[in-house]
């Protein structure tokens, strides 16, 4: 092969400032927002193209959930540990729906720290779009994730005879509160990846941090059993403000949930993300 | 106008200095290639040069433009193919290249046509829709090269685009990289252990060692500037081999490293 692409120079240069001059000039700030929100939904829509193409994971991974409602609801409902709880089955439901969106959006930080040693985060953090759309982006997918997971989750519920109130408007509230919940919870794991940076350490931590956040949530007792110190923490839990959220309109029939419930999340789904973008390259050192 | 200028370029690591003092610049059309044992510093050099990293000190300068102050307008003229596979393998050649074009906010009719351009550019027509998992390296690298080309790119920098390929797959890689080249006259700055490929397909060269730039200029010129050298390779092995390791040669070794770095 010869240098061919030598000889194409000349006339390549003559136009060369004009297409560097259009290529640089600055961009106006609205166009950067419309760029932000834009990127955000491609990024979502990958993990949408990439559940297209394997589906079965969302199958594999609602087994964990299932176990829990037949292994240990069965058994707690059974030997009547929770007294107060009439139909025990139906009190834990939407709390193991809740751990299943949190074990989903867990792992996001671990897509990063896997996208960042294959090479695909460095390519896109070089494509001129704003860097916190990814953040944002990777939440969204969190989110869609969970919801295909948490449809699966009340299947098996509804076939395990728990009783649901389903309607347009509590699946609708449902809906968006997973959406939420996944979002605060992926936003959680991108920070703990931007700290941690490999997956050993990602790994091990990751492990350590669901055990309290499950247990130290509303998801299978009331936190009135708990110690008052352990009350504090079940608290500023945000998965306690998505089982409440869920129990509200899927137990209670309530239609929108309680705004403080919602609030809670908002914020810690802002916080997080908010520390996450300006973070989010540092996981590249 | 250069279309990079790098000029006594720092980059340290806590204590370890991965590039020391390193200048370079690229002419607008040219193919350049950076060589150098590992552990030279190309690999940080080009990432500060894509707006990765930070540089520690010294100027980087991209279109006139400097990294630190306007990564995002840089990042619009720059195509960066990394070292790693970086196209996602859960996909198909078609989508990589579709998410892509949808991060760059191309409107629905010219990307169709985009796409089947670079998918032709690449020879991977027949290969889109197949999951990127069931492809060669030699068609994931052309994959890559696509992606990085999509807003046509002033410059495109590619981090050892055959690194890891059999002969075959590397000529295919080094026919698409030329048929962007035909087409839109892009710069390519690439870093490989290969010296034939520097030899047939660098119009410059630059050699690093221990972080700094120790000789640079065309194949030949450096050739020329080796006593004995008759290839590339000879002076690769002249500038990087040993220094203890050749005996009392320290001497020469560091007037044969001024002489080159006057090419600079």
């Amino acid at each position: 092969m010869t240098r061919d692409g030598s000889a194409d120079v000349s006339s390549v240069s003559t136009d060369f400032s004009e297409r560097l001059a259009e290529a640089t000039r600055p961009l106006p700030r609205w166009e950067s927002l419309v760029s932000f929100a834009s990127a955000a939904l491609v990024v979502a829509e990958v993990e949408a193209r990439k559940l297209r193409h394997d589906p079965w994971e969302v199958v594999t991974r609602a087994l964990q959930p299932l176990l829990w409602l037949t292994v240990f609801g069965q058994a707690v409902a059974r030997a009547r540990l929770l007294s107060e709880q009439e139909d025990y089955l139906t009190f834990m439901a939407p709390g193991i729906l809740a751990q299943s969106v949190m074990f989903t959006s867990i792992f996001y930080g671990l897509a990063i720290i896997w996208e960042r040693d294959a090479g695909i985060l460095q390519k896109i953090l070089v494509l001129p779009v704003p860097r916190a759309s990814f953040v944002t982006g990777k939440a969204l997918g969190a989110g869609l994730r969970a919801l295909l997971q948490a449809a699966v989750v009340v299947t098996v519920a509804l076939l395990l005879q728990v009783r649901f109130h389903l309607d347009l408007f509590s699946l609708v509230t449902c809906a968006l509160a997973v959406l939420l919940g996944a979002g605060v919870f992926a936003s959680l794991s991108m920070l703990l990846a931007t700290l941690l940076k490999t997956r050993e350490r990602f790994m091990g931590i990751g492990q350590v941090l669901t055990m309290p956040l499950f247990f130290a949530s509303n998801a299978i007792y009331p936190i009135h059993l708990m110690p008052a110190w352990l009350q504090v923490l079940a608290q500023v839990n945000p998965l306690t403000y998505l089982v409440e959220l869920l129990r509200d309109t899927l137990v209670d029939g309530q239609r929108f949930g309680v705004i403080q419930d919602w609030l809670v999340l908002l914020a810690w789904l802002v916080l997080l993300q908010a520390i996450v973008s300006r973070r989010y390259d540092r996981v590249l050192l | 106008m250069h279309l990079v200028e790098i000029e006594g370029l720092v980059k340290r690591f806590g204590d370890i200095v991965a590039v020391d003092e390193a200048s370079i610049t690229i002419e607008p059309g040219e193919a350049f290639a950076l060589l150098g044992p590992n552990g030279a510093g190309k690999t940080t050099m080009i990432r500060i040069l894509v707006t990765l990293l930070p540089p520690t000190s010294g100027i980087v300068r991209v279109a006139g433009l400097d990294v630190t102050r306007f990564p995002d307008r840089i990042r619009r003229i720059l195509g960066y193919v990394p070292q790693t596979l970086s196209a996602d393998p859960a996909l198909t050649g078609y989508e990589n290249l579709l998410i892509v074009s949808k991060l760059l906010r191309m409107p629905r009719n010219e990307r169709e046509l985009v796409i089947a351009e670079v998918l032709r550019l690449v020879d991977l027509e027949e290969a889109a829709d197949r999951l990127v998992r069931t492809y060669s390296g030699g068609m994931v690298r052309r994959l890559e090269v696509a992606q990085a080309i999509l807003h046509h790119p002033l410059l495109l920098v590619l981090d050892e685009p055959t690194v890891g390929l059999d002969p075959t797959a590397r000529r295919s890689v080094w026919e698409a990289l030329f048929a962007l080249r035909r087409r839109d006259g892009t710069t390519l700055l690439f870093t490989t252990h290969y010296m034939e490929e520097a030899e047939s397909y660098a119009d410059r060269v630059a050699i690093m060692n221990r972080g700094r730039v120790v000789a640079c200029g065309t194949p030949a010129e450096l050739v020329r500037a080796v006593p004995g050298a008759t290839t590339l390779d000879d002076v690769f092995t002249a500038l990087t081999g040993d220094v203890l390791e050749s005996g009392g040669s320290f001497g020469d070794t560091r007037r044969l490293r001024r002489r080159l770095q006057r090419f600079d």
